[in-house]
């Protein structure tokens, strides 16, 4: 990324002390979210959208977040620039740090100076950050200004060159458009150039991708690695897709039902989940090469209700290592919730972690499960009414 | 007057592989522009535009591309919802493209189509049984208890309780309500099923249990699938063939194994390096393929590839390269593997 490290020129001090270049206190990561609790009040009762999360990302590091939808990704996300609308949301236990300061109990104007400075969010939809009654450049300037006092021309130059960075072309004219008149991609680069600009120490990223088609994902993701490798932002990578986070990610946590059941390095989340949840996700994504011919493991059953959540472990019900286990471990899987304790350099929530070998079972071949007489016995297919 | 359900006993063609089930030839579809004081035509969205291409029956024709390069409206296209601006549609050798009303709407019976969004394609006000069932209505289709016998088989079909069906779609899991997007499209016992996405909404461990089901039901069935996604991960996992489209027109086709491992359009060799592995050991670190693709309003001349394309010369400007044999392809109809570039054969 050109010119990304080094800041504009005319910054003054503060933007001086605030450059992402300064190196992470030792022992203490730049984000730490411990024990956090975030419930939605609804109809049906207090909804329990993140019981319990515990993660944290260190600076010049990438952390991936990834589970089913509804596990809570985005709720955990949000909860750090406190962006959960309340009501209905309430935050009902837990801190978040960063970088010391307990994000939780700062006063609001405190709050409004990290946002925007040190920590910036990009989300799947980019009208989420984007005014539409605002061109760009009205935006992006914005940007400069509250984070490095930069207006008038060098803030023009400085947005200009941002948006050839993202990959637009015809920068200095793309300037004066207002998010209407740009494509879903260029939208989306815009608003990660507005991200980039601020030169966050903490970047938030709530499935930036998804929405995009892969050549253009991996442009971004290329963006978003080279930004990381100038400055040491610590990125929180938000994503359900496997590829994605292999190929960004140096810790993952996985997440289930309001909880990370598992978190370790990219590598040992691959070739060794411990959890299997975990293990059963990665198996169910097709891998190269694989054919219809071999069926593709699955992980029967839906996701608990997180308005009664069950007391044991949540995933229980739809755990197939579970159903391999002895009576008396059978039982304790539903009665007694597991922590995430730590193993062999990660984390996992489960009473009986996986050794290595297990394997989610494959259905039987496809075709020979219709258990249907009228398919399966002499009658040819789609006969129906006899 | 009910028509008879049909029993299958011999009366239907012979449901193996083998034979061209469906051939397209040169279809366009053209969306007018509108705008100027008058509001009047001012261009075209050239959403297909010349795509040609063969299926055989009993296999899974894969159909990637980006969002926006025409894949949904070739899918609709070739099922009649849309009304093609010119080319042919020959379903068992008859032109769907210029068929009437009447033999649009009886050959709907052999091509049904599952959507990508299971929240939104289901009636809500409907239960899951009627919306099963509404194909056979339309149809006329057997006696009432016919039907509704019908309708618990294709719930066990799919692997859904037969007493679900009284049930409203909101009762029921993502996952669940394609399944039963699934058992209505099968209701009408089709030949030729066209899926739009049908797994895109899905989370991983519910896609694929719903590929599992597509997979069993087509060898079990007999069906033919148009399997349109932007996930080829999953494309390579379903397809038997895939077909690459770019801006309205097809770049390469042929067997899937062929094609993953011997990419030879420009487009399809960055579109497969883009795809992200889930193997931290193997990231890139280039980026594939630079830029967007442009607007299917004012496409580049010649190949429309050309301003992306990182092998272009100055002939890829002239003229829109034809889609043919690639040096050592198969000659049998349905197996060749084509491409539409001038440099194919020496990159
Ligand atoms: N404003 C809200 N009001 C009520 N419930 C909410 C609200 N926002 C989120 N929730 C609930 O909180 C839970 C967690 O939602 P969250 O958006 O964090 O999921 P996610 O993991 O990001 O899912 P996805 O992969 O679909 O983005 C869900 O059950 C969701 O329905
Ligand atoms: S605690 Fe028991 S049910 Fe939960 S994941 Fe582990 S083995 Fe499965
Ligand atoms: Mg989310």
């Amino acid at each position: 990324m050109t010119g990304g490290g080094r800041g504009p020129a005319p910054a003054g001090d503060a933007a001086a002390e605030n450059t992402l270049t300064r190196p992470p206190e030792p022992d203490v990561a730049l984000l730490e979210i411990d024990n956090l609790q975030v419930g939605f009040d609804t109809e049906d009762g207090l909804l329990r959208a993140v019981d319990g999360v515990s993660c944290q990302v260190d600076g010049g590091r990438t952390l991936g977040v990834v589970g089913e939808s509804g596990c809570g990704k985005s709720v955990t996300a949000s909860s750090i620039l406190r962006l959960v609308p309340s009501p209905p949301g309430r935050m009902l236990g837990g801190e978040i740090r960063f970088d010391g300061t307990d994000i939780l109990s700062l006063p609001r104007e405190e709050l409004g100076r990290i946002r925007g400075r040190e920590i910036a969010m990009i989300f799947q939809d980019p009208m989420t950050s984007l005014n539409p009654v605002f061109t760009v450049e009205k935006q992006m300037g914005e940007v400069l200004r509250l984070r490095f006092d930069l207006t008038g021309e060098p803030a023009r130059a400085r947005a200009a060159e941002m948006l050839s960075t993202v990959g637009i072309a015809d920068a200095r004219s793309r300037l004066s458009s207002y998010p209407h008149e740009l494509s879903g991609g260029m939208k989306q680069r815009v608003m990660i150039a507005m991200a980039l600009l601020s030169e966050p120490r903490l970047l938030i990223a709530d499935e930036p991708t998804t929405a995009l088609d892969v050549t253009i994902q991996a442009q971004i993701l290329h963006l978003i690695r080279e930004m990381q490798a100038e400055t040491g932002a610590a990125v929180l990578f938000i994503t359900h897709d496997m590829g994605v986070v292999a190929e960004m990610c140096d810790e993952v946590a996985v997440m289930y039902a309001g909880r990370v059941v598992e978190q370790a390095g990219v590598i040992e989340i691959y070739e060794r989940p411990r959890h299997p949840y975990t293990k059963g996700l990665l198996m169910s994504v097709p891998r190269k090469g694989q054919t219809k011919d071999r069926a593709l493991p699955t992980i029967e059953g839906v996701v608990p209700s997180l308005l009664e959540p069950p007391k044991g472990c949540r995933f229980a019900d739809r755990c197939w290592h579970r159903k391999r286990l002895g009576e008396a471990d059978r039982a304790r899987c539903v009665d007694e919730d597991p922590a995430l304790r730590s193993l062999e350099g990660g984390r996992v929530a489960c009473h009986f972690p996986l050794k290595g070998d297990e394997t989610p079972p494959v259905e039987p071949p496809p075709g020979a499960g219709l258990s249907d007489p009228v398919t399966s016995d002499g009658p040819p297919p789609g006969t129906g009414v006899e | 007057m009910a028509n008879e359900l049909r029993g299958g006993n011999g009366q239907e063609v012979e449901r193996t592989g083998g034979e061209l089930i469906l051939q397209v030839e040169g279809l366009k579809k053209y969306y007018p522009v509108r705008g100027g004081v008058l509001g009047g035509k001012i261009g075209d969205v050239r959403a297909v535009d010349g795509v040609s291409f063969t299926m055989k029956r009993g296999e899974t024709l894969g159909l990637v591309g980006e969002s926006g390069c025409g894949k949904s409206t070739l899918g609709r296209t070739v099922m009649r919802l849309e009304d093609p601006t010119d080319g042919r549609v020959l379903f068992e050798g008859q032109d769907l493209a210029t068929a009437s009303r009447q033999e649009v709407f009886q050959v709907r019976r052999e091509i049904q189509m599952i959507f990508q969004d299971p929240y939104s394609s289901l009636n809500p006000r409907m239960t899951v049984g009627e919306i099963v069932r509404e194909p056979l209505v339309v149809h006329r289709l057997g006696t009432r208890e016919e039907q509704l016998e019908r309708v618990r088989h294709l719930f066990e079909v799919v692997g859904l309780e037969g007493r679900m069906i009284h049930r409203y779609p909101h009762e029921f899991s993502g996952g669940q309500r394609q399944r039963i997007g699934v058992a209505r499209a099968l209701a009408l016992d089709p030949q030729l099923v066209i899926a739009d996405e049908p797994v895109s909404a899905l989370d991983v461990s519910v896609q694929s249990q719903v590929l599992n089901l597509l997979a069993g039901l087509q060898r079990e069935l007999g069906l033919t699938y148009l399997f349109i996604s932007h996930d080829l991960s999953v494309v390579e996992y379903i397809s038997d063939s895939i077909a690459i489209m770019y801006l309205g027109r097809i770049v390469e086709k042929g067997p899937v194994r062929r094609v993953f491992d011997m990419p030879t359009h420009p487009y399809t060799r960055g579109l497969l390096k883009a795809i992200p592995q889930p193997d931290p050991r193997k990231r890139r670190d280039a980026v594939p393929l630079t830029g967007e693709a442009p607007s299917p309003v004012s496409p580049p001349p010649g190949c429309p590839f050309h301003p992306r394309c990182p092998f272009a010369v100055p002939e890829c400007r002239e003229a829109m390269p034809p889609l043919d044999l690639v040096q050592g392809s198969s000659e049998v109809p349905g197996e060749e593997h084509l491409a539409a570039c001038i440099r194919k054969d020496e990159i």
